[in-house]
This record gives C-alpha cells, sequence and structure tokens, in this order.
C-alpha cells in the first residue's frame, strides 16, 4: 500500500492552488518518491501531481509511453513547471485519478516548451508533443487547482452537420 | 431500486426541467442519463432510482407526460452506477445513404469482437443525395487490426478505425 493516498474530488484540496518549491533536499526526494508509488499503485496512471495527494507543492511526476513512434522523455520529476510555448490545439480524453469512473474530452496544446527544475534545483528545458504534452498541461492544471472536468468539451462536436 | 424511463415526444422547452423537478419532488435520485432530439423529437433515457415501483413511478409522470405529450415507458432493472467499459477504438463511416449499412456494419464488427458502447448516427448532404453518418465507440476485445479487416467487406463506404487513447493523470 502506497505511502500516500490520492485524494478524489470533491475534496476541497483539490482546488487549491500550489506554492513554488523553495527548499530542495532530501524531503523532497522522499516526498516524490512516495509520490510516484502513488501514481503507481492507481489504474494506467501516467502523470501526477502534488495537490493530489494533499501536498500543495509544485510538483508533478509524468512518464509517458511511447506511442504512435512519437518519442517521448520518459520518466520526469518537475519542479515548479511553467509552459513558456505551446503550438496547436487537439481534443482527446481524458481522465484523472482523482475524478474516478469518468472519462472526457479535452482540447490542449499539441506541442509545448516547458521549462522546470529537476531534484538539485538545475534548471530544465523540454519540449514535448502529443500525448506526453498533454499528461503535462493536465498536470500543471493540478497545481493551478483546476480539474480536467473544468475544460471539457463536447465528446461530439467534430462531425456537426454544417448550417 | 433502479428504473429505466423513457420518454418521447414532440420537442418542447422545458420538458427536462419538468419532468426532473416531479421526480426529486417524489424522493427520487437519478442516475446515467442520454437524452437527444432524434429527427426534431425529444427522446430521453434516465436511470431513476425509485424506492417504489414502476406503476408508482408511472402515476407520480402521468401529468407531466400528458401535458407535453410524451410516450413514457418505464422498466425496472439491475442497473448500476460505476459500472463503466472504457473504449478504446473509435469507427467512422460514412457513404451514400443505402439501406442496411448499420446492419452490415455492426455485423463485420461484432464478428471480429467489438462491444459497441456508443453509436451515433446521421443522414447529412440533401434529400436527392443524402449522405448517412456512423460513429462508433467500442471496445476492441480482438485488436484494432481485427477491426480493420472486417471493415474491408464495406467497399462502397469510406471507413476509419483509430485508436482512443485515454490519459489517465
Amino acid at each position: 500500500m502506497p505511502a500516500l493516498s490520492i485524494l478524489t474530488y470533491p475534496d476541497p484540496l483539490l482546488k487549491q492552488p500550489s506554492e513554488e518549491v523553495f527548499e530542495f533536499g532530501a524531503a523532497l526526494r522522499i516526498f516524490t518518491e512516495e509520490l510516484e508509488e502513488a501514481m503507481r499503485a492507481g489504474p494506467g496512471g501516467v502523470g501526477i501531481a502534488a495537490p493530489q495527494v494533499g501536498k500543495h507543492l509544485r510538483v508533478i511526476i509524468i512518464d509517458a509511453p511511447e506511442k504512435n513512434n512519437t518519442p517521448t522523455h520518459g520518466k520526469q520529476i518537475l519542479i515548479n513547471p511553467i509552459i513558456t510555448k505551446w503550438k496547436g490545439m487537439i481534443k482527446g480524453r481524458e481522465g484523472c485519478l482523482s475524478v474516478p469512473d469518468y472519462i472526457g474530452s479535452v482540447i490542449r496544446a499539441q506541442v509545448i516548451d516547458i521549462r522546470a527544475q529537476d531534484l538539485e534545483a538545475k534548471s530544465i528545458e523540454l519540449k514535448m508533443q502529443g500525448y506526453e504534452a498533454r499528461i503535462v498541461q493536465h498536470e500543471i492544471d493540478h497545481l493551478d487547482g483546476m480539474l480536467f472536468l473544468d475544460r471539457l468539451v463536447s465528446r461530439h462536436h467534430d462531425l456537426k452537420k454544417r448550417k | 431500486m433502479w428504473h429505466m424511463l423513457t420518454l418521447v415526444g414532440k420537442d418542447q422547452a422545458c420538458i427536462v426541467a419538468e419532468v426532473t423537478r416531479v421526480l426529486y419532488e417524489q424522493g427520487a435520485d437519478l442516475g446515467e442519463a442520454s437524452m437527444i432530439r432524434l429527427g426534431g423529437n425529444f427522446t430521453i433515457m434516465l436511470m431513476v432510482n425509485f424506492n417504489g415501483d414502476a406503476e408508482r413511478l408511472k402515476v407520480i409522470l402521468t401529468p407531466t407526460t400528458k401535458q407535453y405529450q410524451l410516450t413514457m415507458h418505464i422498466d425496472k432493472f439491475d442497473g448500476k452506477l460505476h459500472d463503466h467499459m472504457q473504449a478504446d477504438v473509435q469507427i467512422c463511416i460514412y457513404g451514400a445513404d443505402r439501406s442496411g449499412i448499420v446492419a452490415s456494419a455492426t455485423d463485420a464488427l461484432s464478428a471480429a469482437g467489438l462491444y459497441v458502447l456508443e453509436l451515433r448516427t446521421d443522414v447529412a448532404g440533401s434529400s436527392d443525395q443524402p449522405v448517412f453518418i456512423m460513429e462508433i465507440e467500442g471496445y476492441a476485445s480482438k485488436g484494432i487490426e481485427a477491426l480493420k479487416r472486417a471493415v474491408e467487406v464495406l467497399a462502397d463506404l469510406e471507413v476509419s478505425v483509430q485508436p482512443l487513447e485515454t490519459l489517465i493523470g
């Protein structure tokens, strides 16, 4: 059983913004290990954000599998992540460890540039696309107190008849 | 206990608000629902958790269904919430409208292992050149390649079979 439990909506803690991380060290490293354990314990989880376990720090972990020959960066622990550039918009299906048993459609940027820090506080910059970019945007939303439910769009608007 | 309530009739404003108000006032809880206009008509299927039998539910709703001229059907059933199967494939089929598209497509797809979870059809184009469009979301129990092979029989139609990926984060 993981040391940290995942909060589920309507827990009000999920709607609370997270604080920037200033202290890097052993405590942060141990926390990220426990956070990753919580992510892997859930069904099919490919990302997690610290507020999902009730810790309001700007920390996310992602681990995007390679899909359709689109390369990914594998497991990434991202501290204080920000999106510096985005391009294109695409609709995709999302669910959430904190909102069990619901899948909805959300529009996200297709390609993003992000800046973050690693566990040693070193600055890192990454370009991400497709599924991996979607995961990061989903997790950064958690840091701002937003859930994918706040961004739902119709699942059926692609093939509408032109009036 | 759960009942499946089906209402069909000419579309008018306030039907959903009035039906759900009556149900709420009688202590019924609502579960999953699907409402859509079909051919200009109002249609809804609604899971209603009601502490009484179908006859009692019918009596409660009859004044409203009479007022809005709705056809009502109620079945007690063993449904439950939180019982979703996750779709992993989306199939879009379109072409010049003809009889039998849904039957031939779903026959081929089900033989190739598709569980249909959601199906929507529409007839677009014009009355002299109607275009039939069908969207299916489902679960490919034998894999997506089996579905792609199965739809090869639909030679006069445009067919796309795409994996649906779902992020859980």
